[in-house]
Parts: structure tokens; sequence; C-alpha cells
């Protein structure tokens, strides 16, 4: 592109200050959550016209059951993306949890020593990711690719192909039990319980606020007093605890540990908090934004799910589709708006570079294959 | 790499000035010689590695060392290699591409498909289509980094997922066996060209060419400009007037296309193709390109080296293999090789770096 303007996606989603109730109303209408708000909507539509069972308490009990490990991993991982930072090795730890606790269960180690030992274990796979990409200064992606690796590796090493299944009925009744006579899983209660405590610690304590700040402009935030490291090896530990209780919620739901759980969870964790409006740059997004995202991702794989004629692999093309679509349809309205702003003005708007004299690219212009 | 040699100081009017910038010149070079020295230290050492576990393996379990079996080893990272080339040249731009692994799954059913269907067409047809469509998803990734300014590690990951429920869909719980493949196609994938394994001279041939085109040609060097110049998708690279957009699209695209002809050497080499195909390369990809010495933050690492860095991740998971230690060590071993590597990285660079600032203090005092 031909314009100076910065590559990084317009930070379109944050919501502006109202100054009247006319452009507050139009603010609501603009923000991010009110349009992911729309598409549960019509999610929620079509899935009741797809099939009789989507409205039901039975189908939200095992939808939103189903979902549990991804909405848990996605409340830390919004938090270090906030950072400009990212972890993808929760899955692993999450493994890695699930092992420990199998291999403990077998050593005959009793529950309550086993669940606070995988919590300390996720801990130290956090402090090892954390002291890497603070302590060395290496990029997170690179780190958590490596720690991706190496945490599911020893999940393997740990429990080898084996599953343990043991487990004592009282906690997987309590993992795979509703809350008091409603229809909503226990899992889940846990989780908007910690949702709900991410989302103050987010925007209404001065660790969130640091936390935007770091993500808006590292240095800035180092030179107004923060303390950026520290700040950011307590948030890679607190994801390691975090996916670590999801292994043990996972190991329970399904009363089964293993080595190989939770592959690929990380991804469908990340979409989620891309979806919610979160800037994978870091500096913008919302708890709520991405807990409506989990919403709208756990409706649509159930509302696929259910409809026989449909292949479920639609489930991938759909959520891969919406992830670029969540940060590609605001940079393209912004873009429309700029255009029109130069446009009124009088002038033409910049010519786009794909339209632009012919290359006059040096020398190895040739070897291209495009 | 191919820095210029600084110019000649320009004579002074005494004696004395040309003289101490003759010393300076002197000291200046043996630094670039330090710095070069040490890029090439990577491969070298890479290659260190590699002596090392062959060595070692090979006394312990003799098998290890007869052809047949260094020759299993090979032929398993050749399409890792193939693949580690273009992403490559993407992770210098300072972009990522998740997507190679679907891509992957997707090219190896269609080409597969096609042949089945049409074995009367000759084989290499159907890797004309698995590139194809390679560099077409590439296509597709590079269009949303540049002209749609969405990070290039959210578009992978969306098109990682698209494409492969796009390969779910194409290939509809079907699976290509290895008998419906025309034999021509498959004594292709498994024969020889030349006393060298076909494939093998297909990840040489790829690799050296872009090897050398990145490393020699001006299109190559463009890249490294773009990764090296800072966050915002290679300002400093637009404003020196670079076409950055154009070239990120075609290192995307590159990197699509070899994951398509790695497609093709999936399902000439293994026979059977199903839509799982490829699941997980892309981290074995990026992991070799990391432990090669591609900078995850872009402008640094070569092609030869990152190739490198797959034969020493494949040989080590055929070492273990052979030396019968548990499998579950395997995905352990590589991902502390790969945050090993990074560190070395790192503390060289810090290490080279004040190491020319000693010498640049030193030369200051001598002026």
């Amino acid at each position: 592109m031909s314009t100076i303007a910065p590559t990084a996606p317009a930070p379109d989603r944050t919501p502006s200050s109202p100054r009247s109730e006319d452009s507050r109303l139009k603010a609501i209408l603009g923000r991010w959550e009110t349009l992911i708000l729309a598409l549960i909507a019509l999610v929620f539509l079509i899935g009741s016209g797809i099939s009789s069972e989507f409205l039901t308490g039975e189908s939200l009990t095992t939808g939103s059951s189903d979902f549990t490990e991804y909405a848990i991993l996605a409340l830390p991982l919004t938090l270090i993306i906030a950072t400009g930072e990212i972890d993808l090795s929760v899955a692993s730890v999450l493994a890695l949890s699930s092992a420990l606790m199998g291999y403990l269960w077998n050593q005959g180690l009793p529950m309550e020593g086993i669940i606070p030992i995988c919590l300390v274990a996720g801990a130290l796979c956090g402090l090892l990711n954390g002291w890497l990409v603070t302590g060395l200064g290496l990029p997170s992606l690179a780190v958590t690719i490596g720690t991706l690796a190496l945490f599911r590796g020893l999940a393997f090493v740990i429990l080898g192909d084996e599953s343990v299944t043991s487990f004592p009925t009282g906690y997987t009744d309590w993992a795979f039990g509703n809350f008091a006579g409603t229809v909503v899983p226990n899992t889940i209660v846990l989780f908007l319980v910690l949702a709900a405590v991410f989302a103050v610690v987010l925007h209404r304590t001065p660790f969130g606020r640091a936390i935007f700040a770091i993500g808006a402009n590292r240095e800035a935030a180092r030179f107004s007093g923060l303390r950026v490291n520290r700040i950011q090896l307590r948030l890679f530990i607190l994801s390691g605890v975090i996916a670590a209780l999801a292994g043990i919620l996972l190991t329970l739901r399904n009363s089964t540990a293993a080595g190989n759980v939770g592959e690929g969870f990380e991804l469908t964790a990340i979409a989620a908090v891309v979806l919610g409006g979160v800037s994978i740059f870091g500096g913008t997004g919302t708890i709520g934004g991405v807990l409506l995202a989990l919403i709208l991702l756990g409706g649509i794989q159930k509302a696929l799910n259910l409809d026989p004629d449909i292949s479920t692999y639609w489930v991938n093309i759909v959520f891969g589709i919406l992830l670029i679509g969540s940060v590609l349809g605001p940079n393209l309205a912004a873009r429309v708006r700029e255009a029109r702003r130069i446009n009124s003005r009088g002038t033409r708007p910049p010519r786009p570079g794909r339209s632009a004299a012919p290359q006059s690219g040096p020398g190895g212009e040739g070897n291209s294959n495009a | 790499m191919s820095t210029p040699t600084t110019s000649p100081a320009p004579a002074g009017p005494g004696g004395l000035a040309p003289k101490i910038a003759a010393e300076e010149e002197a000291r200046v070079s043996a630094g670039r010689r330090f710095i070069d020295r040490l890029i090439r230290a990577r491969e070298l050492g890479l290659l260190v590695v590699l002596a090392l576990i062959v060595i070692v393996t090979g006394v312990i379990e003799p098998n290890f060392l007869d052809a047949d079996s260094l020759k299993q080893t090979v032929l398993n990272v050749a399409i890792i290699a193939v693949m580690t080339a273009g992403m490559t040249l993407v992770i210098v731009t300072r972009n990522i591409d998740l997507s190679v692994g679907s891509i992957l799954g997707l090219s190896a059913f269609v080409c597969g498909d096609f042949l089945t269907k049409n074995p009367d067409v000759p084989w290499p047809v159907g890797v004309v289509i698995a590139v194809v469509i390679g560099a077409a998803c590439g296509l597709l990734n590079g269009v949303l980094v540049t002209w749609g300014r969405v990070p290039a590690l959210v578009v992978t990951l969306g098109t990682m997922y698209a494409l492969r429920g796009v390969a779910f869909l194409v290939t509809d719980g079907r699976q290509i066996n290895a008998e419906d493949l025309p034999d021509s196609f498959l004594t292709a994938g498994s024969g020889d060209l030349l006393g060298i394994p076909t494939l093998i001279v297909v990840a040489l041939l790829v690799i050296a060419l872009f090897w050398f085109v990145a490393r020699d040609y001006a299109w190559g060097r463009q890249l490294y400009a773009i990764g090296s110049s800072g966050r915002s998708g290679g300002q400093a690279a637009k404003l020196a007037g670079l076409k950055s957009d154009r070239r990120v699209t075609q290192a995307f695209v590159i990197s699509g296309a070899l994951a398509g002809l790695g497609g093709a050497m999936f399902a000439a080499r293994y026979g059977t193709v199903d839509a799982t195909a490829g699941q997980g390369y892309e981290l074995r990809v990026i992991g070799a390109a990391v432990v090669g010495g591609v900078a995850i933050a872009g402008g640094s690492g070569s092609v030869l080296g990152a190739a490198l860095g797959a034969v020493v991740l494949g040989t080590i998971q055929t070492a273990l293999i052979v030396l019968k230690i548990d499998d579950f060590w395997q995905q352990a071993i590589v991902g502390l090789l790969i945050i090993v590597a990074i560190a070395l990285d790192r503390l060289i660079a810090k290490q080279s770096e004040a190491l020319l600032r000693q010498r640049s203090a030193r030369r200051r005092t001598a002026a």
C-alpha cells in the first residue's frame, strides 16, 4: 500500500467515550460486541431452524460443557495477547497436567494431593515460558512453539500411551454434573466465576490497566514506571496454572487421563480471543467480547453438529473464515472511511500499489514465482 | 553474507591520516569477519551436531549406518526440508505461515485423486496440480496479509482451519491407497534419479535454488530488508522504495507452492492419503527453521541453515527409534532443541554486540 499508515489493524473496536445520547447509541451499535451479539442471535435462529433439539436444556448442557476447556484457556490468553505476547503452549500444559494426574493417581496419591501438585506443575511450566520471554528476551511465539512440543512430550514421557480411567466417582460426578438442579454444568459455573474475576482484574484494577499499557506501547509502559517484565512473568505463570486447571477438569469430565488430550485446543482458544476483539498486537480487548465469541463459536459447533446433513468439517471452515473476517472486516471498513474522508476533502485517495507503474525492481525480479 | 567491503578511505594530506584510516578499516572488517564467522558457525554448528548424532548412534547401533537406513532417514526429511525452504522466506519477512500442513493435506489428496481417476495422464501433471493448488492457497494468505492488513498469525491460523475443513469436504471420508495410484507415480516417489532417490534430488534442487536466490539476488535481499525494518510491516523498506507488499505476497505464494509440492511428494512416498495428511507439519517445519537459525522476529537466517535444521531434527527422530529410546521422548527433545537453539542465538547475539561495542570504544580512544 502506498499510504504510510501503520499496518497494525485499526483499533476500531474499542468503545469511544460517547459525547451525547445520540452518539452513545451510535457507539453501542458500532461496538464489536454488538456485532458478535447479532451473529449469536443469527446462529441461534439458524440452529433452532436446523433442529428442534438446539434450544433445549440438554443441548445447552452438552454444548457448553464441551466448550469448557476452550473457554477456560481463553481467559489467561486474553491477558497475554492484550500485552502483545502469545502462549501457544497452553494445550500442552493441559495435557501435561492430565498425564501427571493419571500417573499420580496410579501411584496411589489421594485426589486432594494430586490437584495442588498439578496446579504447581502448571505454574512451573508458565514460569519456564515467562523466564525465557522476560529473562532472556526471546520472542514468545518461538518460545511457546518450543514448549508446545516440550510439554506435550513430557506428558507422553510421564504416562506413555496408556490412559488412566479409574478416577473417584465423587470428583467425576461433580465435573459431569449440573449446578444445583439447573441445566448449567458445574464446570461452566466455575468458568463463569473465573471469567468474572478476570474481567474485574483486567477492567477494574491497576494491574489490568498495566496490561493494556504494555500492549499499547511496551517502552512507554516501562518508562512510566511499570515493571513490564514482572507483570509478563506473572501472566505466563497464571496461564500455566489455569491451563493445568483446565487439564484437571477435562480429565475429570471424561474420567480419562492421557498424554494426547487437548491437541490443537490452543488454536480454538486463540481464535476465540481474536474473534472477541482482542488485537493480536495487544493494547485492546475485553473479557466480555471474548465471552461472546466463545458463545458464538460454541453455538456454531453445536448447531452444525446437530444437522446430520451438514458435514462437521464445516465447523473448521466457518471458524477459519470468522477468524480472518474478524480482523479483515474492521480493517476494510476503516479503509473505506478513510477513502471517503480524503475524497470529501477533494483530494484523490492514494492508488493501491498493484495498479502502480510497471515493476522497477532490480535484478532478481525474474526469479519470483508470482 | 554479501555485505560490501567499506570503500577505501580518502587519502589525507599527511601520512598519518591514511594510516589510521587503514587501521580502522582493518578493525571494522575484522568485526565484520567475526560476525560473518558467527553466521557461518550456525551452519557449521549444525553439521557438528549432525555428525555427533550420526557417529554416536552408529557406534551404539551399527545398523543405523547402513545405506538403507540412512536413505530412509533422508527420505523422511525431504518433504519437511522442502516446506522449510518456503517457510524460511516467509519468516524472514517477519511473518509466519501456519497453514502449510493443511495445504499439504489438501494438495496431496487432490493430486492423488486426480492421478487415480486419470491413470493415463502422465504423473507430472498431478504434481503441477498440487503445486498450483498450494500456490493459490499461498496467494490467498499473502493477499489477506498485505492488502487486508491482517496479521499473518491470524490469517494463517484461519486458513489452517479452513483449508483443513476443505480437505475434509473434498475427501468426503475417502482415502487414497497405494494400489489406486499409477505405478509410474509411486516409482517416481520411491525410485532413484542418477543413483540418488528422486525425492532427495527434488529437495536438494529446491533448497539450492532458494538458498541462492535469498542470499545473492536483490529479490532475496529485499525479503531480509523488509523483515528487519520493524514491526509495522516493513515501513523502512517501503520508504526505501521496496515493493514490500508484493515481496511478502510472493514469499507466501512460494511457501504455499512448496507445501503443495510437499503434498505431491507425500502422496508419491506414502501412497496412502486421507484428509488428515500433514496434520501438525506446520510446527515441525517452523521448528526446523528455528533450529536452523531463522529468527522468528524476521530479517535473519538462511534457507541452507533451515534445511540443516530439518535434517538434524529428522535424524534425531530416526536415531531415537534406532536406539530404542522410548518414542515418547522424541517430542520433548524436539521442543528442548528449539528452545536451546533460540536461547543460544540470543546469547551469541548479545555477546557479539558487546564485543563490537568494545571494539568501537577502543577505536575511539585510539583515534
